[in-house]
C-alpha cells in the first residue's frame, strides 16, 4: 500500500519553540532534549472525529447561560477554519474559554480581585458548517494581572481550541482583540518572531457583522495545518 | 492560495473551563472488544514537582489495529463501541489515570508494522504548543521492530514504554524536562 501524504511543517518563525524564557512557565516545563523527529503515519493523519453530535444549539452563546445576563460589552465572533490551501474546514469541533468582562476567570485557582460574575461562565463550543464558518455570542473579556514579571497584564483574549482532519490538526490557541496596549508586552502573545503570525491572532472588527444596538461584531479566521502533496520522505 | 497554520498557544491554567465537558477516561465501555488497559502516572516538571494543571489527549486504534477515521481504509473491522479518543486531566498531584483497551498492531510507513501504541498529546500552563508522544507497551513483542522506536535512541526508549506493576496497571509517567528520566517528545 503506497503511503498516504503527511501534514505540512510549520513555516518558519510561526510556531513557538517550547522555551520562551520570559513566559517564565516555560522554564521547566520545555523539553531540554531534542525531540525525535516523527514520520507521519496512519497514526498521525487520522484523528478523533469528535463534533456535532456533542454539541447542543446554544452552546455556542455564552450570554444566554445563566437566569440573567453577563455584565460587559456584548460581542459576536465569527470566522471561517481553513486549512493551509485556504479550503474550508467543515464539521469540527471548536472550544473556547474566557475571564468574563472584569478579568476574572470562574476558576478557583484564579486568585485576581475582581469580581466574578454570577451569569457569565466563560464557556462554548460549536461546529464549522458546511463552509468551515463558526460563531459565538459572548462577551468581551477583560484584561487580567498575572505572576509572570512585575506588573505583568494579560492582554483580553479568548482560548480556542480545535480539532481538524487528524491528530496532526490539533491546535489550542488564544484569540485577541485590536489596538489592546497590553499586546507589546505580553510573553504569550510575543512567543514567535513572525509578527504576521502575531497579527493573525488578532481579530478585526467587522461592522457588518454588528447588530445594531445590540453586539460589536469581530472576525477571525483560524488556519489548521495543510496536507502535504505528495507522501512525504524524510 | 498558501496560508500559514495559525500560531499554537498555551492552554493556560483555566484550561477546565472549557474542556473539562469533553473528558473522556473511560474509552472502551462493557462491549468494546479487547483486553482492558488501565494507565496511570504522573506529570512532573524540570524540578521534579508536579504538574497540577496539565492535561492529556489520547488517540489510539481499537482491538483490531483500526483507526476509527475515514483515512484509515484498511480491511480490517471497526468497533462500534470504540472511539479511541480520550481527554485525560490530572489531579492535585498530577496524577492521570484511564483505562482503555489495548490497540493492535497498525501499519507504519514503507511496509512496515507499527507495535501497538496510544498517540498522547500534552498540554499546560507554560507549554505553548502542545507535546506529542506516545505509550508503547512494555514486553510486547512487536516493539523490537518498531519503525519509531527504531528511531529513538536506545537509553531514552524507555520513556515510552508503560510498564504494568504488581496489580496489573500500566505506569507511565511524562517528565516534561531532566536530565536522566525525560521523556521522549516527537517533533511532529
Amino acid at each position: 500500500m503506497t503511503d498516504k501524504p503527511g501534514y505540512r511543517r510549520p513555516q518558519a518563525g510561526t510556531q513557538p519553540d517550547y522555551l520562551h524564557p520570559t513566559y517564565q512557565s516555560t522554564n521547566l516545563r520545555s523539553p531540554s532534549k531534542p525531540l525525535v523527529y516523527l514520520p507521519h503515519s496512519l497514526s498521525e493523519i487520522t484523528g478523533p472525529t469528535i463534533g456535532a453530535e456533542h454539541v447542543a444549539e446554544k452552546d455556542n452563546d455564552l450570554t444566554a447561560q445563566h437566569a440573567g445576563e453577563p455584565l460587559g460589552e456584548r460581542i459576536i465572533i465569527h470566522g471561517r477554519v481553513l486549512d493551509e490551501d485556504g479550503l474550508p474546514v467543515p464539521g469540527i469541533l471548536v472550544e473556547i474559554w474566557q475571564a468574563n468582562a472584569a478579568g476574572r476567570y470562574n476558576h478557583a485557582r484564579d486568585l485576581h480581585d475582581a469580581p466574578l460574575d454570577p451569569n457569565f461562565t466563560g464557556t462554548g463550543r460549536t461546529v464549522t458548517d458546511a463552509d468551515g464558518w463558526y460563531q459565538f455570542q459572548t462577551i468581551k473579556p477583560g484584561a487580567y494581572p498575572w505572576g509572570n514579571h512585575h506588573n505583568a497584564w494579560r492582554p483580553a483574549h479568548i482560548h480556542f481550541s480545535l480539532f481538524g482532519p487528524s491528530i496532526l490538526t490539533r491546535l489550542v490557541t488564544q484569540m485577541y482583540f485590536p489596538g489592546d496596549p497590553l499586546l507589546a508586552y505580553d510573553p504569550i502573545y510575543n512567543c514567535v518572531p513572525d509578527t504576521s503570525a502575531k497579527e493573525r491572532l488578532i481579530a478585526s472588527f467587522d461592522l457588518e457583522k454588528t447588530i445594531p444596538s445590540y453586539a460589536l461584531g469581530y472576525r477571525w479566521d483560524i488556519v489548521l495545518r495543510g496536507r502535504e502533496a505528495t507522501p512525504m520522505e524524510k | 492560495m498558501t496560508l500559514y497554520a495559525t500560531t499554537s498557544h498555551t492552554v493556560g491554567p483555566y484550561y477546565h473551563i472549557g474542556l473539562t465537558w469533553l473528558n473522556r477516561e473511560t474509552l472502551a465501555n462493557e462491549l468494546t472488544l479487547g483486553e482492558r488497559v488501565a494507565i496511570s502516572g504522573q506529570v512532573v516538571d524540570g524540578n521534579g514537582d508536579v504538574v497540577n494543571d496539565a492535561m492529556l489527549e489520547v488517540w489510539q486504534a481499537n482491538a483490531a489495529g483500526k483507526y476509527d477515521h475515514p483515512e484509515d481504509q484498511q480491511d480490517k473491522p471497526l468497533d462500534p463501541n470504540f472511539e479511541g479518543f480520550g481527554r485525560v486531566p490530572v489531579d492535585a498531584e498530577g496524577r492521570f489515570r484511564f483505562t482503555t483497551i489495548k490497540p493492535g498492531t497498525v501499519p507504519g510507513l514503507k511496509g512496515s508494522t507499527q507495535a501497538p501504541h496510544l498517540v498522547v498529546l500534552v498540554f499546560a500552563r507554560g507549554l505553548v504548543k502542545h507535546l506529542l508522544t506516545r505509550i508503547y507497551f512494555e514486553g510486547e513483542p512487536a516493539n523490537v521492530a518498531d519503525p519509531l522506536l527504531e528511531c529513538v535512541p536506545a537509553e531514552r526508549r524507555a520513556t515510552l514504554l508503560a510498564k504494568q506493576d504488581a496489580s496489573g496497571v500500566y505506569q507511565w509517567n511524562v517528565v516534561l524536562q531532566g536530565t536522566d528520566a525525560e521523556t521522549v517528545f516527537f517533533d511532529y
